[in-house]
């Protein structure tokens, strides 16, 4: 093929055959990425691990099962360990006859053969699943400055913007192959002028602004481009402890859902905002002022999707992406006051907690486990966007605090107070 | 008739009817419940973004899919890969802004693993967008041209 980028000797070849013409063809597709984005070479991989995206066995995602077929049946494996995105199913969350017989007999009947193909092409171990790699817990957290191939949208702007780390958006199957030859393009995200701001955004609310919705807010405005975020510290601090890396977890699953964000700058937090400061913001960037009338706004503009919007809802998600281990305390704490405040024991919906395998596992070494489970609340691994990915749950009324799973899914989205007045009171 | 010119991102010819996007096109919202419920022999792909006014229930299958970029899941490409390999994506897709990388993605893994690939034009401008509308009849050649007739 005709390229523009300079290659290394190593690179060429592989592009040119001597390692195979799968592996070719995976070097193919790379350049031709780059090449669109004008990327002048290739550059390594330098986090340990990578992280792909897809965790699903979907039946009708055969296209993507056929092509890594042929990466096995080439000999190719993953150059580095990865982790993946939560599997779609858990026997513990609720669900009934049909939703069952759709899951098992029809969606993912590719499951099992699915999780072999990982296996085989690197995948770090049976309990890697989840959108949230990067917590302690899990073990796969980037250093910063590290150049990624990962996929999932939410993970690779929290690498980027929290951690520092340096990874474009990419796509399912093209991170798998960053991982493959262990170099990806040089263009975007990973170049220092990629992640300049091109809008500057003021928050001037009268209190905390919920991290779904000015994430949400962001992501429609500015679309694909890089935020800096000023006035923010005011409400979440300046530290990156344990309370705001959660917070930015969920901010910035939502500017990358309802846009496309996959860097954000927060003034005053974020590693490279202290140490470059407004420098980073790009000349003529664009404005973008966000009070309270103007979250309010937004917050009104979400569709409701159920067919009897007047109804009760039938199922609470939270978790999306999966809940950090402070998370998930806080959340047990708060739904033990709020129904010891209304006079109940367990909560008025079933309701699904979902976190990593690993951050699972230390929150149940807790004494929060046995508080959490009094409530009736389910804790899962399980992704709730693939669990409502099917015609029944368009007839289920879910309510979630996740602008990502609104997004997706025909879920209904309240704040964090009003979910758990809801779940804790059976308010709305 | 109008021209513009793009750059061909998988350069290739196509005739089809314009559907047009004025917002950022989710691949996954879109694409979702007509990959996975349509049956197989459906190639009309209706889309199912509810948060997209200009295209929701519309058939998005062998259209001329103008937008000016894709938002949303990582997943996007992947997705975008499955709609060629299954006959449900676009005739082209036409985008008035330099494409993103998830659409590239999608574009480029047609084009390398697939035998037909997908014409893709990028940077066709913002007239482009704000000229054509759904139900134009497209052209688009292999330079990256883009006729609506």
């Amino acid at each position: 093929m005709d390229y523009k980028m300079e290659l290394t000797p190593e690179q060429a070849a592989i592009l040119n055959g001597e390692k195979g013409e799968v592996m070719a063809k995976v070097m193919k597709t790379l350049v031709m990425y780059g090449e669109a984005f004008g990327a002048t070479k290739m550059i390594p991989v330098t986090s340990e691990k990578g992280h792909l995206v897809t965790s699903f066995g979907l039946k009708v995602m055969s296209p993507v099962y056929d092509l890594m077929d042929q990466l096995i049946e080439a000999g190719i494996t993953s150059t580095q360990k990865f982790s993946v995105d939560p599997k779609p199913v858990d026997p513990k969350v609720p669900s009934n006859f049909a939703k069952n017989l759709v899951f098992n007999k029809f969606m993912y009947t590719k499951q099992a053969s699915y999780d072999e193909q990982l296996r085989k092409l690197g995948l770090v171990s049976n309990d890697a699943y989840t959108c949230t790699c990067y917590m302690d817990e899990v073990g796969n957290t980037p250093k910063k400055g590290d150049i990624l191939s990962w996929a999932e949208s939410s993970a690779v702007v929290y690498a980027n913007s929290v951690l520092g780390a340096r990874c474009n958006r990419n796509s399912g199957i093209i991170e798998l192959f960053g991982s493959i030859v262990g170099c990806v393009p040089y263009f975007g995200l990973v170049t220092d002028e990629g992640r300049k701001a091109t809008w500057i955004v003021e928050v001037k609310t009268t209190k905390k602004p919920e991290a779904q919705i000015l994430g949400s807010a962001i992501g429609m405005k500015v679309m694909e481009d890089v935020p800096y975020v000023k006035g923010l510290t005011d409400w979440i601090g300046t530290e990156l402890d344990d309370t705001t890396k959660a917070y930015l977890k969920d901010f910035g699953a939502a500017t990358a859902s309802n846009g496309a964000v996959g860097l954000y700058h927060i003034a005053g937090l974020t590693p490279e905002a202290v140490e470059q400061g407004e420098s980073l913001i790009a000349e003529n960037a664009q404005v973008y002022v966000i009070d309270d009338a103007e979250l309010e706004r937004v917050y009104k503009s979400y569709p409701v999707m159920w067919k009897k919007a007047d109804k009760a809802p039938q199922l609470c998600f939270i978790g999306c992406p999966h809940l950090s281990l402070q998370q998930l305390k806080e959340w047990t704490d708060n739904v033990c006051e709020g129904l010891k405040k209304s006079g109940k024991k367990k909560v008025t919906i079933p309701t699904v907690f979902t976190a990593a395998p690993a951050v699972c596992d230390e929150f149940n070494k807790t004494e929060y486990a046995a508080k959490l489970a009094a409530t009736g609340v389910t804790l899962s691994y399980i992704c709730p966007l693939m669990y409502m990915n099917n015609p029944l749950a368009k007839k289920g009324r879910v309510i979630t605090n996740s602008n990502k799973l609104r997004t997706y899914t025909t879920s209904r989205y309240y704040t964090s107070d009003e979910i758990l007045d809801i779940i804790t009171k059976g308010a709305k | 008739m109008k021209t513009f010119k793009g750059r061909p991102v998988v350069p290739g010819t196509a005739e089809a009817i314009a559907l047009v996007s004025h917002g950022g096109f989710n691949t996954l919202a879109s694409f979702q419940n007509a990959l996975q419920f349509d049956k197989e022999e459906d190639k009309t792909a209706k889309c199912g973004d509810q948060n997209n006014p200009d295209l929701y229930k519309q058939p998005m299958g062998g259209s001329a899919l103008c937008l000016p970029q894709t938002i949303g899941s990582t997943t996007g490409g992947m997705v975008l890969y499955c709609a060629k390999v299954m006959g449900k994506c676009p005739a082209c897709m036409l985008f008035s802004e330099h494409i993103d990388s998830l659409a590239a993605a999608g574009a480029i893994l047609g084009a390398v693993w697939t035998d037909t690939p997908m014409p893709t034009i990028d940077c066709l401008g913002e007239e482009f967008l704000n000229t054509v509308k759904t139900g134009d009849k497209i052209k688009v050649y292999e330079d990256g041209t883009v006729e609506i007739l």
